[in-house]
């Protein structure tokens, strides 16, 4: 494998690159879901090749093949280097990297057990357990339980010194029921929707996310909701639950602090960020509670790693505090605009594609009071729980997300169930009116194991911490 | 790239080696090239060369799937045991008949050399033109111009065999200025026939045309949707229910509807992956002939598309509809059409006394797939339209609309039809003009 990397390496120097890194990637993946008593899909993936990137004459270039071979290397840094001069006949500036420490090291993701270990029996067993107590409700029309195991390996070597190994491995499960009826249909899921909960570790994770126990309470709420009265239209108070603050965190701080983000990289397709930056360490992002933190070391989190891929460690900083933003996510090109170093963002998707600015583990820290207090505390409000559905402009302004479930709050405590909740709002007055967030027995890492990002669209798995929050004057109940 | 007769061989390999009472190998391959520009600069310029192998076995009526990027022979007998293990561990599926048999298949001339020889410098050319056209009126560009060979094979026990590969190009720009911007794309499987000049023009008087846009209140409006708008909700709308897993489950807008008027009688929805008009592969990802289906006629609901494993569920044929094994989503309609009009974009702004003028969504998400209700934002290009005219650029919308009742109100449809590229395939779509559009909120830009 190093006789590879440094053939690849030395080639590009040759050819005139400036810079140079490889990644070689494996990846093992399985899947099983299963829907109405029988078998969905088993399948197990593996996926191996390599990517160079290369600065030449200021601008860069990236080829990437499955063909790991002399000739295969050989051909493709000769690609990514004729790609890079190529970029060069439209550029403005030559590229810039800030600098970064030459490292030899390898990281191991810690599990207790190995998911690919555990035998496919024991897996169906689990599922086909929750989603049997879920049909045993006559009325979910659908029912489903699914689990996704993931491991990469990689090397990742750059001309300037950097040689780092790194093995992570990610695991999660979740269980679905549908209820229909004449035209309306609800959906719950837990223990989050989109595939479940996600985290970094091993089938341990899966075991303690107590499907079973929560299948017949979430089959109830399903078709319950069916009857439930529909989320009044108006402007009020609500609380979030943890993995829907998680999201709200994501959509709307997360993806604006990505610093490609900001510096247009993106504009053409995702967009572009309202944080620009002259509003680093001035803009109220939020109410003085809020405070968010990017973490890529925290134990268990989806965007835990030991370095990035440019071979930056992974970090922990501060990116709202006390209701100020104060600062971003970055990359060796992105972080000499605001004259710094790297912090360590870049994650690419598997060896074909290259790194991007990625949220690492964006957490909102944990508050004062418990769930129960902020409810006890709230006259009149809505409580939402579980994504059903997100959506926010292109600079990450006007937000609307939909939620699975929502129950009514009246003089302080939970009431009525409500069916089709959403709210609406813009990101500064909308966390300008965050005004509690629940303690750390609440505080919960959530795994989004589906961010896309770029074009040809990348995934990344990213983390999120969160409690539950409350928030004043949103706008709710939003139909056409 | 690899041959097509080397694609065969790969596949043919898989199911001779196979001990699974039916065998089906499937082999995607590509060579693509994607260069992204923003600030008036290209910033990334990437290559790739992938393939995967993806196997499915049946033994008795157990299923297993296993996939690989290698193809040494070490590797194909590595997955085939794989799936037979996830085969003889899994549990029986009731409702699974066989993999498909064997059916003529048509050939689709959707290769195009000039596509499969465009050059890194050739993209940086373009990228050029579109820089250029941008800075001669004062503004920037940023956008992506690919092009790619994709190829796929597939055999199976029961003698499907299937090769075929195509070429596809696109350029998507917008032109921006301080406070606007315009977008405009071209999507084609030949690269020489992207207009440079035209989607430059497209993009740059867009964003000149919506400079200093004013904020309009959110409410009922008429609104104009030019054909990326219309194709981003024609796949929101098929990705919902116009697949026969989303009706066998009961929870597509169809249900139950087959026959009835369900939106306006100007409303004609089909799929048609062998029509000249769009760009597709033969047979579907099963090996099965790819059938013209018309989902809307005039308004009514007539049919959804199948594979071949909905379609025993029903003692039906499949409609050559079938996504790669494994998947979770069912067949889906891969290369829409939504039959145009007699009408013109000039004509729909002359006859709208009052309305708005929709370039392209943002960001479009579900809230509701029964009752067709989805969200989303307007951006690079929005409207006001007053009098039989545009009256000038207006600041993004949030709407929140459901898409049967946006097909109930269509006034006027275009006559030319324009290809679009969207999550789901393929869309040909006119632009349209619809009595009433729900806006229901607002941004600062
Ligand atoms: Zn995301």
């Amino acid at each position: 494998m190093k006789d590879l990397i440094n053939l690849g390496l030395n080639h590009a120097n040759i050819l005139g690159a400036t810079y140079a890194d490889v990644r070689i990637v494996r990846t093992t993946a399985e899947s099983i879901s299963l829907k109405n008593g029988r078998v969905e899909e088993i399948s197990s993936a593996s996926d191996f090749g390599f990517g160079v990137r290369v600065l030449a004459n200021g601008a860069w270039g990236f080829a990437s093949s499955f063909r790991l071979g002399e000739k295969g290397v050989e051909d493709t840094t000769a690609l990514a280097v004729q790609i890079a001069k190529a970029s060069a006949l439209a550029k403005t500036k030559d590229v810039f990297l800030a600098p970064v420490e030459l490292v030899q090291a390898s990281y191991r993701m810690p599990f207790s057990i190995d998911p690919f270990k555990v035998s496919l029996e024991k897996k169906l067993d689990l599922l086909a357990k929750a989603e049997e107590i879920l049909r045993r409700n006559k009325g979910v029309k659908i029912s489903q339980a699914s689990m996704n195991i993931f491991r990469r390996n990689q090397v990742f070597a750059s001309s300037e010194g950097s040689y780092i190994e790194q093995e992570i491995t990610h695991c999660g499960a979740g269980i679905a029921a549908t209820a229909i009826k004449e035209g309306d249909i609800q959906v719950r899921s837990f223990p989050n929707s989109h595939g479940g909960q996600f985290g970094a570790g091993g089938y341990e994770l899966i075991e303690s996310l107590k499907l079973m126990e929560n299948a017949e309470r979430i089959a109830e709420e399903a078709v319950a909701l069916l009857s439930a009265k529909d989320c009044p239209s108006t402007t009020t108070t609500i609380i979030l639950d943890s993995s829907q603050v998680a999201l709200q965190v994501h959509e709307s701080l997360g993806h604006p602090a990505e610093l490609d983000r900001v510096m247009g990289a993106e504009i053409s397709l995702a967009g572009g960020s309202f944080l620009t930056p002259d509003k680093l360490n001035k803009f109220k992002y939020g109410s003085e509670i809020v405070n968010i933190i990017a973490d890529a070391t925290i134990q268990g989190g989806l965007g835990t790693f030991g370095y990035d891929d440019e071979g930056v460690p992974a970090q922990r900083m501060e990116l709202v505090k006390d209701g100020i933003f104060v600062g971003y996510l970055t990359s060796r090109e992105t972080a000499p605009l605001l004259n710094r170093r790297s912090n360590g963002c870049m994650r690419a998707d598997g060896w074909s594609r290259i790194p991007l600015i990625r949220m690492t583990n964006i957490n909102l820290e944990s508050g004062k009071p418990t769930l129960e207090e902020m409810i006890s505390d709230t006259d009149e409000g809505i409580y939402m729980e579980t994504n059903k559905s997100w959506s926010i402009d292109d600079k990450r302004l006007n937000f609307q997300f939909a939620t699975e479930m929502a129950r009514e709050i009246k003089r302080g405590k939970l009431g009525a169930l409500i069916k089709n909740a959403n709210y609406t709002g813009m990101t500064p007055t909308f966390w300008g009116s965050c005004d509690a967030i629940a303690d750390e027995n609440h505080w919960q890492i959530w795994g989004i194991p589906n961010c896309g990002k770029g074009e040809p669209v990348q995934i990344a798995h990213v983390g999120h911490g969160a409690s539950p929050a409350r928030f004043k004057n949103v706008r709710v109940g939003v139909r056409k | 790239m690899i041959a097509e007769g080397e694609i065969l061989d790969v596949v043919e390999k898989v199911v001779d080696w196979s001990p699974a009472d039916q065998t089906e190998a499937l082999l995607f391959v590509s060579d693509s090239a994607l260069t992204r520009f923003a600030n008036s600069a290209i910033h990334q310029n990437v290559a790739e060369r992938d393939i995967k192998l993806s196997i499915r076995v049946v033994v008795g009526k157990k299923i297993g799937g296993a996939s690989t990027n290698n193809i040494g022979d070490e590797s194909i007998k590595e997955a085939l045991s794989t799936a037979i293990a996830i085969a003889k561990n899994s549990t029986e599926d009731p409702d699974f008949r066989s993999l498909p048999e064997k059916m003529p298949l048509t050939e689709l001339d959707s290769f195009i050399p000039a596509t499969a020889g465009y050059s890194p410098e050739d993209r940086a050319r373009a990228v050029l033109k579109m820089i250029e056209a941008a800075s001669a009126k004062g503004l920037t560009t940023a956008g992506s111009h690919s092009t790619g060979v994709f190829a796929v094979g597939l055999a199976n026990s029961l003698g499907v065999r299937a090769v075929s590969k195509l070429t596809l190009a696109n350029l998507s720009t917008i032109a921006m200025s301080k406070n606007s911007s315009g977008y405009a794309g071209f999507f084609s499987k030949g690269v020489r026939e992207i207009d440079l000049e035209l989607v430059a023009k497209i993009a740059t008087d867009k964003a000149l045309k919506s400079q200093n846009p004013v904020g309009l209140e959110p409410g009922v409006y008429t609104v104009i949707l030019e054909a990326d708008a219309v194709a981003d909700m024609l796949s929101t709308l098929a990705f919902m229910g116009l697949g026969a897993l989303s009706v066998q489950e009961g929870r597509s807008f169809m249900c139950g509807k087959i026959g009835q008027s369900i939106v306006g009688e100007n409303i004609t929805i089909l799929d048609d992956a062998l029509s000249p008009e769009t760009i597709g592969f033969p047979f579907d990802f099963e090996g099965v002939p790819k059938q013209r289906v018309t989902l809307i006629e005039n308004g009514v609901a007539k049919n959804v598309v199948y594979d071949s494993y909905t379609a025993a569920k029903e003692g039906r044929k499949s409609t050559g509809h079938a996504l790669p094994h494994p998947n979770i989503y069912g067949p889906l309609p891969t290369n829409l059409f939504l039959r145009g009009g007699k009408s013109s974009l000039k004509e729909m702004i002359a006859s709208t006394k009052r309305g708005i003028l929709v370039t392209r969504f943002h960001y479009t998400n579900v809230e509701d797939p029964m009752k067709t209700i989805f969200t989303g934002m307007t951006r690079d290009g929005t409207f006001l339209i007053e009098d039989g005219e545009i009256k000038r650029g207006i600041k993004n919308l949030r709407f929140t609309q459901s898409i049967q009742e946006a097909l109930k109100n269509v006034e006027i449809l275009s006559c030319e039809t324009f290809l679009k590229s969207t999550f789901l395939g393929t869309c040909r779509v006119p632009a349209m003009k619809i009595g009433k559009f729900s806006f229901t909120g607002a941004t600062e830009f």
